[in-house]
């Protein structure tokens, strides 16, 4: 319980009593995320240095108060809900440090900076921050390095934590310590940042973060290659990355959304098609050039329809304005979107397209898939509303089997949204009871009175999937 | 209390963020229930009596209402309308200050009033007692915020009756349209107006000027009194079905927004909806139709100009592209972008005068990104935002480099059309 008491001692802790906010009004705007689920927290506070989440923290620790880090409330998977009330840390106003060292090649930033800037202060330096989750306008990067987010460009670049150097943090009992370093070779002891970044919040408190930052691409080009078939597709796929070329994104439109998008808003699209994949490629334009040819061969050689190559930047943008359009057009039917990130290995993607039909129709649920198809990070999304509570425990049963699927296939339950409360029923499903123990053995020695973000990733016992909460 | 309020809308939001970074009060003011996202579940959990229209108005209240958050939206949220919503459930609750619902009732569609408004303003400020009064230190007793527009205001000159009278019948006209004058633009930026028929004549159009037309109604619908407003828009669309008319031009972003929407205010009207609709498709911003038409220039303007759009222009009106290809079109001319000039100003209606130190916080902002382009002229397209631009000019000692135009000034002049 967060008592007149506590707050009294948090205005000592924070530097200003505007970051202290206690008013109903307030409450209830960080009660949410982008996922499902409402909890109302008993207080919000803005910090603004490690200094004042290390007090924060300590206080919390001796009250045995839940803490709930927060950056932009874009989690997918109810990240920063404050599912036992406690106290909303909301990190988004300290945007203040972005530093890039371009000799270095490194970013040192604080956890409110969104994702987004990072990339584009890099760039005045001929240098690119790669992950790239499409919330990365918005998200922050405190909340992408605890969720440990991906994006598009996964496929060759890889994900957050391949960029994450070192760390400053702040433990369960307050004290700042840091971990890694600012050099990309660091074998000093266990790899505590990489622990760390993914853990979401419950290990500790990411309070700054040094970023590896890499050579930036001269150009890139984009391909859309149309297939009938989806087994093509998924065969076109891994073919072109067996001949000698690395797309940085890959990304697949199925049939479902490219009919939604042409209902919403017709780009001339063809609607009796499987399956639409967007290729990007990036590097040295006489490179790229040559690459987009052979890819083009590549899938033509294993049934594509057709292949268009964009010409110039503007067409380029043409292209992936369609894939843009897929939120907007399948939402315009019923406003609640379930979308899921169940990741499986390449070779698979034909059967689990296959099996999420069938889904769908045991279900009877609306459900398309848009995603990373390179990486095999299919992003199922289901379509429906949420006042409709019969369809929605339909839902749930259709995520459920989703999640099966995935983990039969060889796959996992997320490729870049976490656990969270989402998917924190299904952990043994994937890892095995003993598992899932010895997670909890690092989760008890890291924060025993279980104040950090309690109630993620860990299911209690017989805890299932609810999409709805009264 | 509930039923006014629009929840069924509320539930088109997935809560994803995206219009957190294209809000201008979340980026001053710092907190959730600043934005979009948190004004809209904030409106939901009062629709399910779950916290009050009180302790929600806070919130509501500092909503610019630019709908900068529809443009950035994914999902299509209705915004205005679930902000709408609330202003009419608030005013209903009687709310909404006597003295303000009095003045957006009576004042702005009144003739005499506005006439009166002119008369006065225009003898206070030929007769130089502006001056006096500013010198004087008089106006230092006031509240910061009118002496701040006192400044500003524009020197009134009532609407030349010769433009108004067709006195120039183009030949073979390429389309018939009916002007849409305002009303507090007709008062204080008559003379764009004016500049306004010049040029769409000068493009070609037969323009005519409807005596019955009145003000469109955006300051009270913002304010939540939409049966007022629905009036005004029942004797709008009356006056416009006088004749048939290609188009119904206006240069006021906020009014033409307006306009636009009377076919959404006047849904659950059975015997107006088809009306509405009709007129409010015939709605066109001066900048789409001259941008079309093509406008020959006669001079050049050699200066540095970026272009600040209304919010309503772009945000409702979803015109983006047109008023920049016709000041880039001007010859001469050194055309810079200005780094997000999709944020608001802060004008807002009447939002800086309500709200004027969060208002101006959000100017501050904006005059951040004016100084990194560092022009000569900057470009409005809207009453309001102009008024608000000029202050913030001001408030940065700026005057003597940065002049603010309207887009149909900038244009006339270039084209060497004067009012007269």
């Amino acid at each position: 319980m967060v008592t007149e008491q506590i707050v009294n001692q948090l205005k000592k802790i924070m530097e200003s009593e505007s970051r202290i906010l206690t008013e109903k009004a307030d409450l209830v705007s960080y009660s949410f995320d982008a996922s499902f689920g409402t909890y109302f927290p008993e207080l919000v506070l803005q910090p603004l240095s490690a200094g004042e989440v290390a007090g924060i923290v300590k206080l919390a620790n001796e009250y045995k108060i839940p803490i709930y880090p927060r950056g932009a409330g874009t989690s997918l998977s109810g990240g920063p809900l404050p599912v036992h009330g406690g106290i909303v840390l909301d990190f988004s106003q300290w945007n203040q440090l972005l530093i890039v060292d371009p000799e270095d090649t490194v970013a040192i930033v604080s956890p409110g900076v969104i994702t987004a800037n990072i990339d584009k202060e890099a760039k005045k330096h001929g240098l690119m921050y790669p992950p790239d989750p499409s919330s990365s306008h918005v998200s922050t990067i405190g909340g992408n390095l605890a969720e440990n987010a991906g994006g598009p460009r996964g496929l060759k670049y890889g994900v957050t934590k391949d960029y994450v150097l070192g760390l400053e943090i702040v433990t369960a009992e307050g004290e700042i310590i840091r971990t890694g370093g600012r050099t990309i070779k660091n074998v000093t002891g266990y790899d505590l940042t990489k622990l760390i970044v993914g853990a979401e919040g419950t290990l500790g408190i990411i309070t700054e973060a040094t970023l590896q930052l890499i050579p930036r691409p001269q150009a890139s080009k984009t391909l859309m290659v149309i297939f009938a078939d989806i087994v093509d597709a998924g065969r076109a796929i891994s073919s072109v990355l067996t001949s000698g070329i690395m797309p940085s994104k890959m990304e697949i439109m199925d049939q479902a959304s490219i009919a939604a998008v042409e209902a919403y808003e017709p780009v001339g699209l063809p609607v009796d098609v499987d399956a639409i994949i967007l290729i990007e490629l990036d590097g040295h334009p006489l490179a790229i050039e040559d690459e987009s040819e052979k890819v083009k061969q590549v899938c033509l050689d294993l049934g594509a329809r057709k292949v268009v190559i964009a010409k110039n930047d503007h067409a380029a943008a043409e292209l992936w304005r369609a894939r843009k359009l897929v939120s907007p057009a399948i939402v315009r039917t019923k406003p609640t979107k379930i979308s899921e990130d169940a990741t499986i290995p390449r070779s698979k993607i034909p059967e689990m397209f296959k099996r999420l039909q069938e889904i769908k129709k045991k279900y009877q649920v609306d459900l398309v898939v848009f995603g990373h198809a390179g990486d095999g990070n299919l992003h199922p999304n289901i379509i429906t509303n949420i006042q409709d509570k019969e369809e929605m425990k339909r839902v749930e049963k259709a995520v459920e089997e989703i999640f099966a699927t995935a983990i039969e296939l060889g796959g996992t339950l997320s490729g870049e949204h976490g656990i969270g409360t989402m998917k924190a029923p299904f952990m043994e499903m994937e890892l095995g009871e003993i598992g899932v123990e010895m997670m909890k053995r690092m989760k008890t020695a890291w924060d025993p009175n279980n104040i950090l973000n309690p109630g993620k990733i860990f299911p209690v016992k017989g805890q299932r999937l609810v999409l709805v909460n009264d | 209390m509930t039923s006014q309020l629009a929840y069924k809308e509320t539930f088109d939001c997935v809560q994803c963020g995206y219009c957190l970074p294209a809000c201008p009060t979340y980026l001053t003011m710092g907190k959730e229930r600043h934005s979009p996202r948190g004004r809209i579940n904030l409106v939901k959990l009062a629709a399910e009596g779950k916290i009050s229209l009180d302790e929600i108005s806070d919130s509501l209240d500092l909503c610019l209402g630019c709908r900068a958050c529809e443009t950035a939206c994914p999902t299509n949220v209705q915004y205005g309308k679930i902000l709408e919503s609330f202003k009419v459930a608030k005013s209903e609750s009687n709310q909404s200050p006597f003295i303000e619902k009095l003045a957006l009732q009576n004042a702005l569609p009144n003739k005499f009033w506005q006439k009166a408004a002119v008369r006065t303003l225009g003898i206070y400020q030929k007769t130089k007692l502006n001056k006096l009064a500013r010198k004087s230190g008089l106006l230092r007793v006031l509240p910061e915020r009118l002496r701040a527009f006192e400044e500003i205001t524009p020197v009134v000159q009532p609407p030349k009756r010769k433009v108004r009278q067709n006195t120039i019948l183009p030949k073979k006209a390429k389309l018939n349209v009916a002007f849409f004058t305002g009303c507090v633009m007709d008062v204080f930026f008559a003379k764009i107006n004016d500049l306004s028929i010049r040029l769409l004549e000068h493009a070609g159009c037969h323009v005519t000027i409807i005596k019955e037309q009145t003000c469109c109604g955006a300051l009270q619908h913002h304010s939540g009194d939409k049966s007022f407003t629905k009036k005004l828009a029942k004797e709008n669309i009356t006056a416009f079905e006088q004749a048939e008319y290609d188009y119904v031009v206006n240069s006021i972003g906020g009014c033409g927004a307006m306009l636009v929407e009377y076919d959404k205010l006047l849904e659950n009207e059975p015997q107006w909806v088809e009306r509405a609709e009709k007129f409010a498709k015939k709605n066109i911003d001066i900048s789409v139709i001259l941008s079309s038409l093509g406008i020959s220039f006669e001079k050049e303007i050699n200066k540095v100009v970026t272009y600040q759009p209304s919010c309503h222009l772009l945000n409702v009106q979803k015109v983006k592209d047109d008023p920049v290809k016709l000041i880039t079109s001007i010859p001469g001319l050194t055309y810079l972008p200005l780094p997000q000039a999709d944020m608001c100003c802060g004008s807002a209606g009447i939002y800086n005068i309500v709200h004027y130190e969060e208002s101006m916080d959000i100017l501050d902002e904006k005059m951040k990104h004016v100084h990194t382009v560092r022009p000569a002229v900057i470009v409005t397209s809207n009453p309001g935002c102009h008024l608000q631009m000029c202050l913030g000019v001001k408030r940065e000692g700026l005057e003597k480099k940065i002049r603010v135009v309207h887009i149909v000034e900038l244009l006339a002049e270039a084209c060497g059309i004067e009012a007269v």
